[in-house]
């Protein structure tokens, strides 16, 4: 046990290693997130203006679901980008060679997304009381806890995916890392209800811990209640995705030792 | 008898001296399909404790498919490799912090200092005392006045002299190298060849070494497998190889093994 702390300490450490020296790469974590509220905090005010106080709460909903959005986005970011930094630099042999489990290595990827999470919704939160006079903390009070901690978790399950897909399909696959955050998007009712989408894509919905996050938060915002069915589903179906994703992950990489992928990363 | 097959089964002879020591690799008819093509086709050797077996072949004999499969990361079709007694595609966990490799195929992150890359992985091996470790192998190679400096700024041979470090900082018993002086000048090299000769000497090593260049292999190998699409042609020792073709060098004897059809 002490062996894989060492382990995943070590490799948590190599990944901060990589801000050390490198501004742009912090920078570009900062950057998007926040040019992004700008627009979307401005934009929202300036819609409230034209319609009046009838939807006074816009700001409120559109801003915190922009942060939780980057929280998700930055947990799932966090894994698959340190995977494919390995892959980038050839050093993928060297590690899978090495005594580190591979769970050691994606437990480090996820300790690595929780602090970029973290990092930036600090920061976001601190721009959104500035700027918008909205704090996420008093505004959701307890229920900000179990809802962050279900994005991470589903950024981390996600994460699993993508690696796994990064690892049997190498270079043709990096579109991915951005690609599946933003397929997830539009289906986790993020800017609007559940209601909003129609009929037929709703079970989808449905099926994503996130969208139980995003109703849970207008609930808690709207009506001031604390949404425990949207918890319970939110982590139910969070470990679904990370039993699944351990069994994807296992098979992809399994296909990858017998096709001869994993040491030859740019075949397809 | 065939001389070949003769020659082949004479692979026990120079570890006639050696039968206390225990057996690191152990392959038994491994093959390797990819759909129609044959990487490998029944290879079986033997690899012991302080022996350096040389694994030679053209362009494509599937030496760099036999060294995948032995690190386990990837399965063989059929045969089966055992490698400290355990199969390394299922069991690469109990064996992997006494093997190490280096190879031409793999680097280090170019973004990190030479001291923060070896640091990761003396840290990863669990080495004892990590610091003085990496100072003793950084003098050893002569990159002693590199720690500070990123990988990616490093020249090729320097790479290599770091990928040589990373793979010693474990003190394996059973090292993999994936023609790891072809970068090296021919100072440099004769250089790395006695690093590799001594520590292997000191330990007790068991080195699986290929290479193109054949007068190395004489130099440093005790033992020398050569294959050709796939299969084991010949098995022996440098000598016994020269022999075998009635040729006055390694080199001669590997072309005239390529070009005979
Ligand atoms: N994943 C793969 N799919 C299909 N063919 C492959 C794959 N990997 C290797 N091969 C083929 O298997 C054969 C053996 O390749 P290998 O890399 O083991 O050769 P090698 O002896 O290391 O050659 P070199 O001296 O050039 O490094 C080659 O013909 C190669 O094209
Ligand atoms: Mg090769």
């Amino acid at each position: 046990m002490t062996d894989s702390l060492r382990r995943i300490s070590t490799m948590f450490l190599r990944y901060l290693y990589l801000h050390k020296r490198s501004l742009p790469r912090t920078l570009e974590l900062v950057f998007w997130p926040v040019t992004e509220l700008l627009v979307w905090g401005f934009l929202t005010i300036y819609v409230q203006t034209m319609v009046e106080d009838s939807v006074s709460q816009l700001v409120v909903f559109l801003i915190n679901a922009m942060i939780f959005w980057d929280i998700l986005y930055r947990s799932q970011q966090g894994v698959t980008i340190s995977i494919m930094e390995e892959i980038w630099h050839q050093n993928l042999m060297n590690l899978l060679v090495s005594p580190l489990r591979l769970w050691e290595w994606l437990m480090a990827t996820f300790l690595y997304g929780m602090l970029k999470s973290l990092v930036i919704t600090l920061i976001l939160t601190v721009i959104a009381i500035l700027l918008y006079h909205f704090n996420m903390v008093t505004s959701l009070g307890f229920a900000l806890i179990p809802l962050a901690a279900n994005l991470l978790l589903f950024g981390w399950a996600l994460g699993v995916f993508t690696s796994a897909i990064l690892l049997r399909w190498g270079y043709a696959a990096e579109a991915l890392i951005w690609g599946i955050p933003f397929l997830v998007q539009p289906l986790s009712a993020i800017y609007y209800p559940l209601s909003v989408l129609p009929n037929w894509i709703q079970p989808i919905s449905r099926c994503l811990p996130s969208t139980y996050v995003f109703e849970g938060m207008r609930a808690v915002l709207n009506k001031g209640i604390v949404p425990y069915a949207h918890y319970f589903a939110a982590f139910a179906l969070n470990a679904v995705f990370f039993l699944v994703g351990a069994v994807f992950f296992n098979w992809l990489f399994k296909s990858a030792l017998s096709s001869g992928r994993l040491v030859r990363l740019g075949m397809d | 008898m065939d001389e070949r097959t003769l020659l082949c089964e004479n692979y026990g002879m120079s570890s006639q001296t050696t039968n206390h020591l225990r057996t690191l690799i152990d392959a038994r008819e491994i093959c390797k399909n990819y759909g129609q093509t044959t990487a490998l086709y029944n290879l079986s050797f033997r690899l012991k404790q302080g022996e350096i077996l040389g694994l030679l072949g053209p362009n494509g004999a599937g030496k760099t498919t036999a060294i995948d499969i032995i690190l386990g990361l990837l399965t063989p079709t059929s045969g089966e490799v055992r490698v400290l007694g355990k199969v390394p595609s299922r069991h690469r966990h109990s064996i992997a912090s006494r093997i190490n490799f280096c190879s031409g195929d793999s680097d280090l992150p170019a973004n990190l200092k030479v001291c923060e890359n070896l640091r990761i992985f003396a840290r990863l091996y669990g080495v004892k005392h990590v610091e003085k470790k990496i100072s003793a192998l950084l003098k050893t190679f002569e990159i002693d006045h590199l720690g500070n400096r990123v990988a990616g700024a490093l020249s090729s041979g320097e790479k290599t002299r770091l990928n040589l470090a990373k793979s010693l900082i474990n003190d394996p018993v059973l090292l993999i190298l994936d023609e790891p002086t072809s970068s090296l000048d021919p100072d440099m090299a004769d250089k790395v060849r006695k690093i590799i000769k001594d520590v292997q000497v000191e330990k007790e090593m068991g080195i699986l070494y290929t290479s193109h260049n054949m007068a190395e292999v004489e130099h440093l190998c005790d033992r020398a497998m050569f294959i050709h699409k796939g299969k084991k042609i010949v098995e022996g020792t440098p000598e016994e190889i020269r022999r075998h073709c009635s040729t006055s060098s390694l080199e001669e004897a590997f072309i005239k093994m390529v070009r005979t059809p």
